[in-house]
């Protein structure tokens, strides 16, 4: 790898660390992070597929309150860098995936530790208040900002000098049906996404539609944006429909949402 | 005096609020969450509203405060919180009090709107459908993704602070009323739907073990030593093929053909399921994890998967 990519590539990692926090650009989300890498080193397509893969693992990744997500920033970079690095070209995508889950249980430890040094930097902030001195607030909310983008830079920086031949001889002694097999778990792992998201989101009232949308998923020539706008429909006439319910009623009874129960109603 | 110098927060510093509020959570610390990036955000804000030092120094004390909601439901609140403070500046009756009471009862129903609204559902959907492009290699995936969801965001951040904006501290009313149950109501029915769609398409598993090898009879499929290798023997072969005949004299049944004939896609659900209970268990994530790919390689190796 030349210098030039080398330096890009840590300049990605930086962004992806800050982004890691701040959520808002999504330049962590492996389908970009991944990305960028290929675009910077070179390897496009197969950090491309790698980034589609992981971004499938990663769907239900999310900071709730101050819960944190396993770190799709340093999954994605840090996998990206060893596929490149390996050689492999797209062959390698399944052992980077494989890899990509212990360095992001590496980087929640390394977001903790971010965390914490986040407080001293708040104090600061509130000295600077006591002060009225706008200018230290800002600066120091840059560096807490910068510390981020750190914590992802320097691990990439890390693994850019270590040999890409030790990392190709490590890739290659793996034997054929260990790849196989973590292919064929990489298929079933996005499982646990979804499950985090269902978990979060169900109720009694929203189980109907869940069986519905995995019933008409089996009709093979609807699209992703077609069964999407089928959920949208849904949706809405429901909203609908159950707000006519209850407002017909007067809220006399608790049958909103059934308009042939409100006709009889009425006789 | 205040009547005749009235500040008005223009709309110009209103989007350097809207634009600093990107890195609300740049300084995310366990103890009071996002009060730093808070601060940051309202710094244009302050710095118009309070020339004077010692209310400018109340101010930034006032908005260091524990803060903490959803990065982008931020902006509402921010919205509210300028209207109050422009108020406060021209000398209306606003005090720390109705402004922390604002920010607090704001925040905890509005991060309840935007966790499923943005994390459990624009991103899986605007993911899923960019990872199915990039699966392929194709860069339009990624691209997609980047760009859909920021436009989506910003356009919500910059519509929300507005509004915010203009409610003033009426919003505090309606959050009690229906708009923002229906919000949160129908992106969980949007978003159980879809998820169900993305664990029938995106969610594979496959059994291997044959469970009959059925001898076809004599007609059933192709004789291929009646075929010759020409383009006439070709266009044979496929028109037979696709008058019904098999393609070999034994008919091979996997297991997973079975399951398809029960509903495609049946494994994966129950999958699903089996995960949700464990995380119900309160088994870690990443435990799951790492026991699928193990249980991955364990199968692959005994011919199940």
């Amino acid at each position: 790898m030349s210098v030039i990519s080398m330096i890009l590539v840590v300049i990605v990692a930086f962004f992806a660390g800050m982004e890691g926090i701040l959520d808002e650009f999504e330049f962590h989300q492996p389908l970009v992070a991944c990305t960028l890498i290929g675009l910077v080193t070179g390897d496009l397509v197969p950090c491309i597929m790698l980034g589609g893969s992981l971004q499938l693992i990663a769907l239900g990744w999310a900071n709730i309150g101050a819960a944190v997500a396993p770190d799709a920033a340093l999954a994605s970079v840090a996998s990206s860098i060893i596929l490149v690095l390996g050689g492999q070209g797209t062959k390698g995508v399944s052992s980077a995936i494989g890899l990509a889950i212990p360095l992001a249980v590496a980087g929640l430890f390394l977001t903790m530790v971010a965390r914490t040094l986040a407080v001293p930097i708040i104090h600061i902030m509130d000295r600077a208040a006591d002060r009225g001195d706008i200018g230290s607030i800002d600066l120091w909310h840059i560096i807490a900002i910068c510390m981020q983008g750190l914590r992802i830079a320097i691990p990439a920086a890390l693994l850019l000098f270590i040999p890409a031949s030790a990392v190709r001889g490590v890739l290659s002694a793996m034997p054929a049906w260990l790849n196989a097999g973590m292919t064929i778990g990489g298929g079933m792992v996005v499982a646990v996404g979804y499950a985090m998201v269902i978990n979060m989101m169900s109720s009694r009232e929203v189980w109907p539609f869940f069986i519905l949308g995995f019933v008409i998923a089996t009709v093979t020539n609807l699209t992703l944006i077609a069964i999407g706008a089928i959920g949208i429909s849904l949706a809405l006439i429901y909203l609908d429909l159950s707000k006519k319910g209850s407002s017909s009623n007067g809220g006399g009874s608790s049958n909103a949402g059934d308009p042939i129960d409100n006709i009889l109603n009425d006789y | 005096m205040a009547d005749e110098k009235k500040v008005h927060l223009t709309k110009r510093d209103r989007l350097a609020v809207a634009w600093r509020s990107t890195f609300i959570q740049g300084s995310w610390n366990y103890e009071r969450m996002q009060n730093g990036g808070w601060v940051f955000s309202l710094i244009p804000a302050i710095k118009k509203l309070y020339p004077n030092k010692d209310d400018r120094i109340a101010a930034l004390k006032r908005h260091l405060e524990f803060f903490n909601t959803h990065p982008y439901l931020a902006s509402p609140v921010i919205g509210v919180t300028l209207a109050l403070e422009e108020d406060r500046a021209n000398g209306a009756a606003v005090d720390d009090v109705a402004i922390q009471g604002v920010k607090v009862g704001m925040m905890g129903p509005l991060a309840g709107v935007g966790d499923p609204v943005f994390w459990y559902t624009v991103r899986p959907i605007l993911g899923a459908l960019g990872a199915s492009l990039a699966l392929s290699g194709n860069i339009l995936g990624p691209i997609l993704f980047f760009v859909l969801w920021n436009i989506i965001r910003w356009g919500f951040m910059w519509y929300t602070q507005e509004f915010g904006y203009r409610a003033g501290s009426r919003i505090t009313e309606d959050l009690s009323g229906g708009l923002l149950q229906d919000v949160t109501k129908g992106a969980s029915i949007m978003g159980m739907f879809v998820l169900a769609a993305l664990v029938q398409r995106w969610v594979s598993i496959r059994f291997t073990p044959v469970v009959s090898n059925v001898r076809l009879a004599k007609g059933a499929y192709i004789d291929w030593t009646k075929i010759p290798l020409t383009h006439n023997g070709l266009q044979e072969a496929f028109t037979q093929y696709q008058s019904g005949l098999a393609l070999s004299a034994t008919r091979v049944t996997t297991l997973q053909n079975n399951l398809d004939s029960l509903i495609p896609g049946l494994a994966a659900l129950l999958l699903t399921f089996f995960c949700m209970w464990l995380l119900k268990k309160k088994v870690s994530p990443i435990i799951i994890i790492i026991g699928i790919f193990v249980f991955g390689i364990v199968a692959h190796v005994l011919n199940i998967l």
